[in-house]
């Protein structure tokens, strides 16, 4: 008897090391391809950066030299565009949720919804504005691929204003409304207030998760070599850029798409880790009261 | 409490949110009646949530009015088609359809056991002080841009399983179906494996956000009989949280299928279908990422919506299903705390 429960004991015991050094191999495994991908862009993108990179034109196909200037300004442009009209939908929308729908039917289905759309693939965003944006217009522009990133920033601002709305405290809201401020008052100047860091950097993140997007510009921004300012005209992005001199035969273009790959990943992975950080610090505020 | 992460902010929109408190009564939000800005700015925050609302239903109605001439064109027929030629103008959905499901499958196949591990690490094995770097790790993977996985994958992967996986599979398992076809590198496999990784991280927070949601007494009542770390895992954490975990594959099935610029550059797109995963194929995202703005007549631009509207109502089934089941869990712990 004894024999035996030692013998079921150590299998036990083999069956757990097994299954937890497997567990940790799988960590390893995610940790692996990070690194790997890392590693190869600071390998390859790194020589892609130069003087002329950051300030030169591109060049024709094949020629040596220029840079992507208008892909960054073009990058950088689209990307407030696409802030200034998705933002303060978002926050309004989730000001919505947690000040007035709650529990509301109406509430869990918006908050339904934009998780639904959250997730939603971005390249039907890109054919859905395409229908109604680009071809009415009968031409692709900066506009158009604005409003498909601003689609996609919606309900992760939606949602992220909600979050923070809600680690305000009632004592707060009821100490202002005792106060005789009526109820919108309250809402803008205090609890807005209370979380502003908190929705500075919940708008942070949808900008991180919109900067590299390229699928919804592909038929809505276009690509455009040279300078544009005209949002109504197509403009060129790196990450477009990046689609199509990655698929060229150029050396020259293939070295610059890893450069500008680079560019794109060190922004957004940037960003994020900043506004992760500040997002847990606005929390722990939060939840001390 | 919820961490919305990185280029992630959307594992947040899907992750149970922490257990709070019984709230106590909010203030309501009707304070002296007639006060004209506190109605209007009411009426402002509802119109935009409203818009929300209103958005999916845009997205669905204006993809069906558009894809409206290829269906009255072909039929449902569209739907079982295997042929896809611009020239002839003689378009079906089924090899970008087979492409996207196949696809998404074999990621799932890769990315759950994997997600799994790594939440089993980071809940019941990992010292604190390791928990957070590497939860911070692996939820960068989801940072990171597709185009980057894209284009890395097809100059840094494709070359290596072109060279050493992909002939070690034809050597050793060759007589299978599966492994036809000469060793490009791009194809199936290669984009399964890739989508996989993107979506390791989406499946791994939200299971280890679920495992967090098992109550410490339910596990320490078993390892006070005695159990192994593995044996609580399997006997308490997974059964307690099995709703949560299939909520959480359908998320990251959600996303597989709608990723478009990782698999744009690795399937090779081919409008084929074989049953080599070596062979080049073609996904409904790939198909519009490569042919959307080189469609010339109506009937091509039409017969593209037209799968973008297939993969928006897979996607939405999905992901909705995803959501409910996220929710019952949520509502599971709730009840069972109270």
């Amino acid at each position: 008897m004894s024999r035996h429960g030692g013998l079921r004991h150590r299998l036990r015991k083999a069956v757990n090391a097994v299954m937890m050094a497997l567990s940790g191999v799988s960590a390893l495994f995610g940790l692996f391809w990070l690194f790997w991908i890392l590693k190869d862009l600071i390998h390859k993108g790194l020589p892609a950066f130069s003087v002329a990179f950051f300030t030169k034109l591109p060049t024709p196909p094949g020629m040596a030299g220029g840079g992507l200037v208008n892909g960054i300004v073009g990058t950088l442009l689209i990307t407030a565009m696409a802030t200034l009209i998705g933002v303060p939908v978002g926050i309004l929308a989730g000001t919505y949720l947690a000040e007035y729908g709650r529990q509301s039917a109406l509430a869990h289905a918006v908050r339904f919804v934009s998780d639904i759309l959250t997730s939603a693939p971005s390249i039907v965003i890109g054919v859905f504005v395409y229908a109604i944006l680009v071809q009415p217009m009968k031409g692709f522009s900066g506009l158009a691929g604005a409003l498909a990133l601003a689609i996609i920033m919606i309900p992760v601002v939606t949602r992220t204003t909600e979050e923070m709305l809600r680690l305000v405290p009632n004592a707060l809201r009821e100490a202002a409304l005792a106060l005789g401020a009526p109820y919108w008052k309250v809402i803008l100047r205090v609890c807005y207030r209370r979380v502003l860091g908190g929705m500075t950097t919940g708008v942070l993140l949808a900008i991180a998760r919109v900067a590299g997007e390229t699928a919804p510009l592909l038929f809505t921004s276009l690509n455009n070599p040279y300078w544009n300012f005209n949002p109504l005209e197509p403009t060129g992005t790196l990450n477009v850029t990046i689609f199509n001199y990655a698929m060229s035969p150029y050396d020259d273009w293939r070295t610059k798409a890893w450069g500008a790959a680079l560019l794109i990943t060190l922004g957004v992975l940037a960003t994020t880790i900043v506004a992760r950080i500040a997002v847990s610090r606005t929390q722990r505020l939060g939840s001390q009261r | 409490m919820r961490h919305p992460v990185g280029g992630a902010a959307e594992i947040a929109a899907h992750r149970a949110p922490p257990q709070r408190p019984a709230e106590p009564e909010r203030p309501q939000g009707r304070s002296r009646p007639g006060n004209l800005l506190d109605v209007l700015f009411r009426t402002t925050t509802l119109c935009f949530a409203g818009l929300v609302l209103l958005l999916i239903l845009a997205i669905g109605t204006v993809l069906f009015a558009e894809a409206h001439l290829a269906f009255s064109h072909f039929g449902l027929k569209f739907l079982w088609t295997k042929e896809w030629d611009p020239v002839r103008e003689s378009f079906g959905a089924l090899p970008s359809i087979f492409g996207t499901l196949v696809s998404s499958f074999l990621a799932i196949l890769i990315a759950v056991p994997v997600s799994m591990g790594i939440a089993i690490f980071l809940t019941e094995m990992a010292p604190p002080w390791l928990q957070k770097p590497v939860g911070l790790a692996v939820e960068m993977l989801a940072a990171v841009p597709s185009i980057i996985y894209g284009m890395w994958g097809l100059f840094s992967f494709a070359p290596i399983m072109a060279r050493h996986v992909e002939p070690w599979l034809k050597h050793h398992l060759g007589f299978l179906p599966l492994f036809q076809g000469p060793p490009m590198g791009i194809g199936m496999m290669t984009a399964a494996i890739i989508l996989a990784v993107m979506i390791i991280p989406f499946i791994t927070s939200i299971t280890r956000d679920v495992f967090a949601l098992v109550p410490a007494m339910a596990k320490e009542s078993a390892y006070g009989l005695g159990a192994t770390t593995w044996e609580v895992v399997r006997n308490v954490v997974i059964p307690y949280t099995r709703t949560g975990i299939v909520g959480a594959i359908f998320l990251g099935l959600g996303r597989a299928l709608g990723e478009t610029m990782a698999v744009t550059f690795v399937i090779g797109n081919a409008h084929d279908i074989s049953l080599s995963l070596l062979s080049p194929s073609n996904t409904i995202s790939s198909t519009l990422a490569n042919e959307f703005t080189e469609a010339t007549s109506h009937l091509y631009v039409s017969s593209l919506i037209a799968l973008g509207l297939i993969l928006f109502l897979i996607t939405t089934v999905i992901l909705s299903v995803a959501k409910l089941l996220l929710w019952r869990i949520e509502r599971q712990v709730v009840g069972s705390v109270r």
